[in-house]
Order: C-alpha cells, then sequence, then structure tokens
C-alpha cells in the first residue's frame, strides 16, 4: 500500500458518518423557487439534477487520485426529501443511536426546521405512496407481514452493463437526437412523452459533464497554488481527465476508474436507489483499458493497483443514506450494497478470469473495507486458482467475498427470458440478486414473513400483537384432520399477502413512474434511450420485480414439528400446542425441549424436514413468480433477508419449532441457528432440495473456523465444497470464518451453536462436545489465525 | 439407488463432511468395539463392543437438562452405504469417499467386508482407519479397501501391552501382510509424552516401516491432545491416562525430522 492509499483510507475508515442537508435544501429551493410546472415531470427531475450539481459544493482530497463526493466531504450523507422526509425526531436519533451513527450538526437541524420540512410535510412520495394504500395493505404492513423498499428509497438495483463504459455522455446525447428524429408523433399517442424524456436525459447528461467540467476548474485552480511539483502534474493530469470524461469515451485505465465513478455520483444524487450503483463486471470492463496502457508503458500493474485503490476508497465514503421512522431507529447498515463482480464467463460463453480479476482480488485483500462488496462468480470454465485466491482473502474473516454459481445464475436469467448473451453478461447485485447488467431494471420490492404467516394460519388469519384479524379465514386449527389441511390453509394465507403486496408494488411503481422518473440513470440502462423510457416507467430491456422470502428455514422447522409431533407421532395435541405458543413455552419446558431437540429440522439432509422447505418454497413461488409488474415484466422471488429476518422475528411470536416470540428468524436458506449437526454438505444437501433456478438469488451462510483454511489441502477441500455445491444448482454460498468472540458467545449460548464445527488435533469435532479447557484454546488459537 | 441387506453392524456414530480421515470429503463410520484401551483413547465410547448409556445435557434458555442417550445404533450395511451415498457429489468433486474407523472397524469383518464391497461397487473410494489388531483371516476383510490409516503405537510390545491392553505382535504381523498386496498405507502415529514421544522410540518405529517404504503415501504425526476427558465423564469410562502433558513443537519437529531424514513424507495432524 502506498503512503498516499494509506493516508486515504485512514481518512476514509475515521470519518465521521454526517447527515448532510446541503442536497435536501438544493433541492427544496428547487421546487419551491425555480420549478416551471409547465415542464413535463422527466424535464423538472432533470433540472433539479442539474441544478443540484451546478450549485453543490466540491471536494477535492489531499492527494486524491479519483475525484469526486455526493456530498460536501467524505461520508457526509444526502437525504431526499423528495422520497422521503426526516423529522427533528428522526434527526435526533440518527444522532444518538449507538451504531452507525449519522452527526447532525444545529445548522442541520435549524434548516430541517425552517426550510426543509414545512415544505415537504405531506409531499413526499412516502406522503403519496402511504395515502393510496389499501386497509388491507396498512394491516398486513404494520403487523410486519411485509416491508415495503420504495418506501423510503427509489427503485434502483442496478449495475453498470459495458456500454456506458465505452461511450461518452456526447455519444449517448447524440443516441437520444437520434431517437427522437425517430419518433413518429402522427401515429404514436406516447411520441410526445417519449421527446420528453429524451430530453430529459439530455439534460442530466449535459449536467453531469459540466459537474466533471467543475471539477477540472478547481483542480486547476488547486494546482496554481501547488508547490510541490509532483502533486502539481498530477492535478493538472486529473484535471485533464475531468475535461475529458464522462463527456467522452474514457481511453486509458485512469480515465476509466474516474469515468464510473462520476456516472456513479450521477445516480447516487438524483435519487436514492435501493442498493446504490454498481460498476458490475470490474475485471470485464477494465482489462481493455488496462492492456492499453501497460503495451504503451503509460502505466505498470503497481499504479493499476494504486488508482484502483483510491477507487476503492471513494465508494467506502458513500455510507447508505440514513432511514426515518422506526427503521431509522432499527436499520443500521452502513453498507450501501455496491458489490463488484470479478470471475463467471464473457459473452462467449468462455472463462472471463484475467489478469484484472487476480488484481482486484490483491486490493480487496489489501483495502479490507466494507465498501464496495464483493463477490467471486464462478463458473465450471473457471479455474480452482482463482477460487483459492479469493480463499486467501475469505479466511481472514472479513466475509468478503461472497461465492457465487455463475452457471446457475445464466439458468436464472435464461428462464426469465434473457438472451444467452444478456444472462453471460449478468451477475448479482446488492446481497444476492441476480440480474442483466445494464439491461434490466430489477426491483427488490420487499421481504416477506414467511413464519409470521404460518403463525396466522394457526390463527385462523387473527394476529395477536396488533390485535386485529388481518388474513383471510382460512380455519380453526383444531379443526385440521391432517397436515395438508394445514398446509392447504397456509398456502390460502400466503397467496392472499402475496396478492395484497403485489397489488400494493403495482401502485407503487406507477407512482414512481409518473412522480419521480430517473433520466440520468435511464440513460444509463438499455434500452430506455431507444424506447423514449423511463428506467421507471418499463424503459429497460427486461424489467423484473422480487420479493424476497425470509425465514425458510423457520417456517420449514415449524412446519416440520406439526407434522411429525401434532399428526404423525400424535406426541401433543394441536390444542395442548397451540396453548404451549400462546404462553410462549411459559410452563411448556419438556414441550420447548422435544420441539428443539426431538425434531427433524432442515439442515440435516433429511428428506422428512426438507419437504417442508420445498412445499413451502413452491407455495411461495406459485404465488408470486410470473405476476405482471406495472412497468411491464414480471415478478418473482429471491430468498434472502438482509438483516430483515431480526426485525421479522421481533414481530412473530412463538412458533412450533420451539423458537421463542421475538426472538430471530433463520436467515436466508440457511437452517435455523445451530439445528444442523450433519455438518456442512448435508447443509448444502437439503439447501439444494428448492429449485435455485426458479428464483432470481438464494443467500446461504456457513460457519467455520479459520482452521479450515489452513493449508492447500484444506483449500482444495473447500473449494470441492464449492464445486458440489454448485453442481447442485446452488445459487450462493458466503463462508463466515468466525472470529473467538463468536466461540466465547458459543461457551455461553451452547444452543444456538450446535451446528459450529471446530478443528480439533488432527480431527474436528463439535464445539459444545468439548470441555471448557479445550474451548478456551481453540479461542486462543481462532484468534492468532485471524489476528 | 437403496440397498437392503442384512448384515447387521454396531457403529457409534456417521460424520460427513469428515476432512481429516484420508483424503478429500469423506464419511466416516465409527465402529462401535475395539480389542485395544489405549489411555490416551479419545473415544472412549467406542471401545465397548455393545450398546451403552452415556450422560448428555440439553442446553435450553440458560437451563441444563441432563438425559441419557444409547450409545450404539445396530444398522445394516445398506443403510448405512445410503448415508454414505449422500455425498457421492462431494466425493467426486473432492476425491473424497467413505472412511471406516472406530473402534475398531475388524472387529465386525464381515459388515466391514461388506461395506466395502458395496462402496467399490458403487464406485465409492474407501478408507479403512484400523489399528490392525486382528487375526490374520479377519484383516483380509481390509484389502479389498483402497487405503488404509494404519496406527503404529510402539515397536515395543512390552510396552505396547501395557499402554493398550495388547502387544504388537499381530499389529505387526498384519502390517507387513498388507504390504505385500492390498492397499497403500498411510501410517498414523499417536505421539503421547511419557509413552513414545522419546527418539529411540519414533526411530524404532521409523525402523519397522523403511522395508514397507514404497507402499508407505505418508506418516501422519498425532500429537496426544487432553480432549477426551468429558467423554470419560460421559461414559462413566475409567481414564488411565495419568498425565495431561501434551507434546512440545520440539518432540514433534523431532518426530517429523526421524522419518523425512530417511525420505518419508511425514506431517502432523491429518
Amino acid at each position: 500500500m502506498t503512503e498516499r492509499v494509506r493516508q486515504l483510507r485512514k481518512q476514509s475508515v475515521e470519518a465521521e458518518n454526517r447527515l448532510d442537508h446541503e442536497r435536501a435544501l438544493l433541492v427544496t429551493r428547487f421546487y419551491s423557487d425555480i420549478v416551471n410546472t409547465e415542464h413535463p415531470v422527466p424535464v423538472q427531475r432533470a433540472l433539479c439534477f442539474k441544478y443540484i450539481l451546478e450549485n453543490r459544493k466540491l471536494w477535492i482530497g489531499e492527494n486524491e487520485l479519483i475525484v469526486g463526493e455526493r456530498g460536501p466531504m467524505p461520508k457526509a450523507t444526502s437525504t431526499y426529501p423528495e422520497v422521503n422526509l426526516h423529522s427533528l425526531k428522526d434527526l435526533d436519533i440518527l444522532d444518538s443511536r449507538p451504531k452507525v451513527s449519522f452527526k447532525v450538526t444545529e445548522e442541520t437541524r435549524r434548516i430541517y426546521r425552517d426550510y426543509i420540512i414545512p415544505f415537504w410535510q405531506g409531499k413526499t412520495n412516502r406522503d403519496k405512496l402511504m395515502a393510496i394504500m389499501t386497509p388491507a395493505w396498512k394491516k398486513a404492513y404494520e403487523a410486519g407481514i411485509f416491508t415495503e423498499f420504495q418506501e423510503q428509497r427509489a427503485p434502483g438495483h442496478t449495475v453498470l452493463g459495458r456500454k456506458p463504459w465505452l461511450k461518452g455522455m456526447n455519444d449517448l446525447i447524440e443516441e437520444c437526437q437520434e431517437s427522437m428524429e425517430r419518433l413518429q408523433f402522427e401515429t404514436d399517442p406516447d411520441a410526445f412523452a417519449k421527446r420528453d424524456e429524451l430530453e430529459a436525459m439530455q439534460i442530466s447528461a449535459k449536467a453531469i459533464i459540466k459537474f466533471a467540467w467543475r471539477h477540472a476548474g478547481m483542480l486547476e485552480k488547486l494546482a496554481a497554488k501547488e508547490t510541490n511539483p509532483v502533486r502539481k502534474d498530477e492535478m493538472l493530469h486529473m484535471a485533464r481527465i475531468c475535461r475529458r470524461v464522462p463527456a467522452n469515451a474514457p481511453r486509458t485505465f485512469h480515465e476509466a476508474l474516474q469515468h464510473y465513478w462520476f456516472i456513479h455520483l450521477g445516480v447516487i444524487t438524483e435519487l436514492n436507489p435501493w442498493d446504490s450503483f454498481s460498476p458490475g463486471r470490474l475485471d470485464q470492463h477494465l482489462p481493455g483499458f488496462y492492456m492499453k496502457d501497460i503495451d504503451n508503458f503509460s502505466l505498470n500493474r503497481e499504479q493499476a493497483r494504486e488508482l484502483l485503490q483510491c477507487f476503492w476508497i471513494k465508494f467506502n465514503n458513500h455510507p447508505a443514506p440514513p432511514k426515518m421512522g422506526i427503521t431509522a431507529q432499527e436499520s443500521n447498515t452502513y453498507t450501501d450494497f455496491t458489490l463488484v463482480n470479478l470471475g463467471g464467463v464473457k459473452e462467449d460463453g468462455s472463462d472471463a478470469v484475467n489478469e484484472l480479476s487476480f488484481l482486484i482480488l490483491e486490493v480487496i485483500n489489501e483495502m479490507k473495507l466494507l465498501q464496495p462488496g464483493s463477490m467471486i462468480q464462478v463458473s465450471k470454465k473457471n479455474p480452482d486458482i482463482f477460487i483459492h485466491k479469493a480463499l486467501d482473502i475469505i479466511r481472514s474473516g472479513f466475509g468478503q467475498p461472497s461465492v457465487f454459481n455463475t452457471d446457475a445464475i445464466i439458468q436464472e436469467l435464461l428462464r426469465q427470458g434473457k438472451t444467452i448473451e444478456d444472462a453471460r453478461n449478468g451477475g448479482a447485485s446488492g446481497c444476492v440478486e441476480a440480474g442483466a447488467f445494464g439491461t434490466e431494471a430489477y426491483i427488490l420490492t420487499g421481504y416477506f414473513n414467511l413464519p409470521k404467516i404460518l403463525e396466522l394460519t394457526l390463527s385462523n388469519g387473527f394476529d395477536k400483537r396488533t390485535n386485529a384479524q388481518i388474513g383471510p379465514e382460512t380455519g380453526d386449527p383444531l379443526n385440521f384432520k391432517c397436515f395438508d389441511d394445514l398446509l392447504s390453509a397456509f398456502k390460502k394465507q400466503v397467496e392472499y399477502f402475496a396478492d395484497i403486496k403485489i397489488n400494493g408494488n403495482r401502485s407503487i411503481e406507477e407512482l414512481f413512474s409518473k412522480n419521480l422518473p430517473v433520466p440520468f440513470l435511464s440513460l444509463l440502462t438499455e434500452d430506455c434511450i431507444a424506447n423514449g423510457l423511463d428506467y421507471n416507467s418499463g424503459g429497460a430491456r427486461y424489467n423484473t420485480g422480487y420479493i424476497q422470502g425470509v425465514g425458510l428455514g423457520s417456517v420449514t422447522d415449524s412446519l416440520t414439528a406439526l407434522r411429525f409431533h401434532v399428526f404423525g407421532n400424535k406426541t401433543f395435541s394441536m390444542e395442548k400446542l397451540l396453548e404451549a405458543l400462546n404462553a410462549d413455552f411459559k410452563g411448556y419446558d419438556d414441550m420447548q425441549r422435544s420441539l428443539v431437540f426431538n425434531t427433524p429440522k432442515y439442515g440435516n439432509d433429511d428428506d422428512y424436514a426438507d419437504e417442508q422447505a420445498v412445499s413451502t418454497f413452491n407455495i411461495f413461488f406459485n404465488s408470486v413468480d410470473g405476476r405482471a409488474c406495472y412497468r411491464g415484466g414480471k415478478y418473482h422471488i429471491n430468498m434472502l433477508p438482509t438483516t430483515c429476518h431480526i426485525y421479522f422475528g421481533s414481530v412473530t411470536g412463538a412458533m412450533p419449532d420451539g423458537r421463542n416470540s421475538g426472538t430471530p428468524l433463520s436467515e436466508g436458506i440457511s437452517p435455523v441457528q445451530g439445528v444442523d449437526t450433519n455438518g456442512p454438505t448435508a447443509v448444502l444437501k437439503s439447501a439444494s432440495k428448492i429449485d435455485h433456478i426458479k428464483t432470481g438469488g438464494t443467500l446461504l451462510n456457513q460457519k467455520f473456523t479459520p482452521s479450515f483454511f489452513e493449508d492447500s489441502e484444506s483449500y482444495n477441500k473447500i473449494t470441492a465444497l464449492i464445486r458440489s455445491w454448485f453442481r447442485l444448482d446452488g445459487h450462493h454460498i458466503q463462508f463466515n470464518v468466525i472470529s473467538s468472540e463468536t466461540l466465547r458467545d458459543a461457551q455461553k449460548h451452547p444452543e444456538k451453536y450446535r451446528d459450529l464445527i471446530v478443528r480439533v488435533a488432527g480431527y474436528s469435532d463439535y464445539f459444545n462436545d468439548l470441555g471448557e479447557d479445550l474451548q478456551n484454546e481453540i479461542i486462543k488459537r481462532t484468534e492468532q489465525a485471524t489476528g | 439407488m437403496s440397498h437392503k441387506s442384512y448384515v447387521e453392524g454396531l457403529v457409534f456414530d456417521i460424520r460427513r463432511y469428515s476432512v481429516h480421515d484420508g483424503p478429500g470429503i469423506r464419511t466416516t463410520v465409527f465402529f462401535k468395539g475395539c480389542p485395544l484401551e489405549c489411555a490416551w483413547c479419545h473415544n472412549p465410547e467406542g471401545i465397548r463392543p455393545d450398546m451403552e448409556i452415556i450422560n448428555r445435557r440439553h442446553i435450553l434458555n440458560g437451563k441444563t437438562y441432563l438425559y441419557k442417550e444409547v450409545v450404539g445404533n445396530l444398522k445394516t450395511s445398506g443403510e448405512i452405504f445410503n448415508i454414505i451415498e449422500k455425498d457421492r457429489i462431494f466425493y467426486e468433486e473432492s476425491e473424497g469417499g467413505a472412511t471406516f474407523s472406530g473402534g475398531e472397524p475388524l472387529m465386525q469383518p464381515e459388515f466391514l467386508r461388506e461395506l466395502i464391497g458395496m462402496c467399490r461397487k458403487a464406485g465409492i473410494h474407501t478408507a479403512v482407519d484400523t489399528s490392525g489388531h486382528a487375526s490374520a483371516r479377519d484383516f483380509t476383510a481390509v484389502l479389498n479397501s483402497d487405503l488404509l490409516l494404519y496406527d503404529i503405537k510402539s515397536a515395543n510390545p512390552v510396552k505396547h501391552k501395557e499402554w493398550t491392553g495388547k502387544g504388537n505382535e499381530l499389529i505387526l504381523k498384519n502390517l507387513r501382510s498388507v504390504a505385500r498386496e492390498g492397499p497403500f498405507l498411510i501410517i498414523r502415529i499417536p505421539l503421547v509424552p511419557g509413552f513414545n514421544s522419546e527418539e529411540a522410540e519414533i526411530t524404532a518405529i521409523r525402523d519397522l516401516l523403511v522395508p514397507l517404504k514404497s507402499r508407505i503415501i505418508r506418516i501422519d504425526i498425532l500429537p496426544f491432545h487432553n480432549l477426551g476427558v468429558r467423554k470419560y465423564i460421559d461414559t462413566g469410562r475409567k481414564r488411565s491416562m495419568k498425565t495431561d502433558v501434551t507434546p512440545t513443537g520440539d518432540e514433534i519437529d523431532m518426530a517429523l525430522q526421524i522419518f523425512t531424514d530417511k525420505g518419508f513424507e511425514a506431517k502432523m495432524g491429518a
């Protein structure tokens, strides 16, 4: 790491998160004083974007090589009052919450109080959204059946494809012009709207060019004052780059990175799309620039490394925009889910791993920053050495990169109707979501609480927590004669809530389409220009809506417990079980023990238990998959929780799997915490019984201690584990190399860690089965290995 | 493919994703019953050749519940094979397979023979982790396996008897027979202070192995570890190991050196 990088990295890591009012104030000024309401909405939005970029303060850090920040300084984080409005109380909570707080200055409070709140109160997109949601939607939302992503964030979830890496904004402006010239005003009733949208795209493109020029101007001024001749040259060089990109197509490695960075800033300034924005297949987009520079001796590998590291730091300077309302208290992710993809296959299907893949892995390892996130795509065509290099990072317990199955992602995208080339140019973004990069608007719309719906099924649609009948009456469970009666009642409940969710989504999609188009993002997404249609109105080549199922393990084990104890063995009656659930197992210790310890569990490759995972998956899939989006395109499912399994757990009562009320649900498609006692191969076998290819992504976490990564033989075994999982069509696996703190927690709460296998000496054993002395020794060893 | 078979055997554990008992990812089947009673045994529940009651505990909501569990399950070879077969895809990718361990698998030779045969027919690699203490006739059960993890504890028959309850005559005889034909060998040597960790002891073992070198893939030195203690308490078995001293780094290095000096591949652990 060069001294420059060390300094910049340190500044980034140590900078304080701040909630910054600049963008909110500029937007407020624009809409109160400047906007011409005669203009069509897309043009208004483009002019607002232009106004922000023209008037905001710039930041150029000492010794930076890549320039540009969203706010007036690193980690000064913008808000988006046109989407949702922070109250003064929200600002206080954000300022004081213990984790990932955002400092709020007195000035910001005052500006919020005097300008921003008075102007936006009742007028935000969130207000409009809540006003049009049905009472049934609101009841379900409040009960915690589902969440709504677009309540506080704009639809986004986008990844830059190949094209914008090879084109300048001037080229795109030209394309808009050509598209405009093709409009058929006599025959196409939408031609005027298309013209407006294309005009808005052109305004946005010009705005980002000027924004880069402002940086060039500032660099020139700073250079004039700079006394160090080396830095002076550097700044003049950077100024020339900012004059060239993003107006024109980048020619060099440095230009390419700066080009992307301006585009990135444009997208996250225009609105606050969920999951930020991503550069996509970085090791596919950069080699052209890299090889050219290397060949003409204008760049060497170390300089490329330094530029990439400066690029990495830029992402880390941008935390996720802070939430408001209840979620301000609960949600404290710093990460804004930018995800860099490495590896996989090229458009022609050949192995895509190259020199840049390895260089970027080295950068990830040295940077160890939360953002950008990283993942490797592994196709059967990629070499093992690529996986091994990724394991070098994974073994340190950093949690990155996660590992994805390219061959499964391609099948998933093909099933959804993409061409083979678009599928191969795709990958995963956000957490694990499959998408065709650069050509698809795939919007995540909300998490869906499957265990909660089972809870409602057991109370005939009545929610005890909110004291309301929120689901349909699907029968008193005491009258269920067999397990299939229960399953069909559960199915009706899932279908009912999926209908509510999808109908709500459609209204929300319409709201964004009409009120908050994104002409800048549309410029970057094929085929918005050709179609003259906004990203939020279905302009992309492919449009997809996703609903994310949460709690597969919990709901599976609960259904299995009912099947096994109530309907099968008749260990206890439905009546007794319901009593115990109502009492949160207080006074029912023996029953709870039976449910927890003496019941088949998902994650052990036991068909009896895994059958319920498959039934649940199919019920959810059939309720959602293939339903129409407002924007065109279809809804699909994926199975991932981010951190929502904790919130969903907090609103879900005691469950028949022995889980206590309010405690976290299982996450992703992983088994309930600690119940998988047959090792990782059994977990993978269980998890492969659901059809991953029918999803747009699943998330599986596996815990290992560092000792499983200690030599080349263990690398080969982990690699084989990954390859096998991918032969079973698994979509994703993340290795959580556990820390000594986790082991200490396991000493205190053994019941949560029944699955934890540790290497002892020449063999492995369950951590719980070891004596305390030995546990302590393993903790010590783990400390040494992870440092 | 589902197998039904009437050869039954007694096993006390089946562990999937076993990565220290032979090459690749493996499933290890632990046979119950062992003719030896090594002082340092870390699987004491595998010694008795019949079912026994073990104390176990569940912890839930901070409360500890004690209960009894039967150790040892009577299973048919078909049942065992069906479990082994579940991880076939992992064996294929990792060049792994099934390992039969214990206890001493050769205490149940027909059961072992049948399981090895089933795996072989299905193209699954097999390894047997054995003490080698068996009659020549019973020992033929391992000849069809692909690999032996063969424990050698001491070259000295008196000491061997003192620490394991049996002399090493059968063990060495079987070792010589398998060195002429049958599977390749990984020799496993538990390194136990006070028993065999001295230079002369290890050198004597090495000298025994030199003539068989062409058949030996590797020597694994397994440093004694004081971890079976809890299992002794749980099974109510008396622990004869008097000391908890574990080998020093120097002792381990020395043991490895003794083998590498003569061109063996040797490593610590599995």
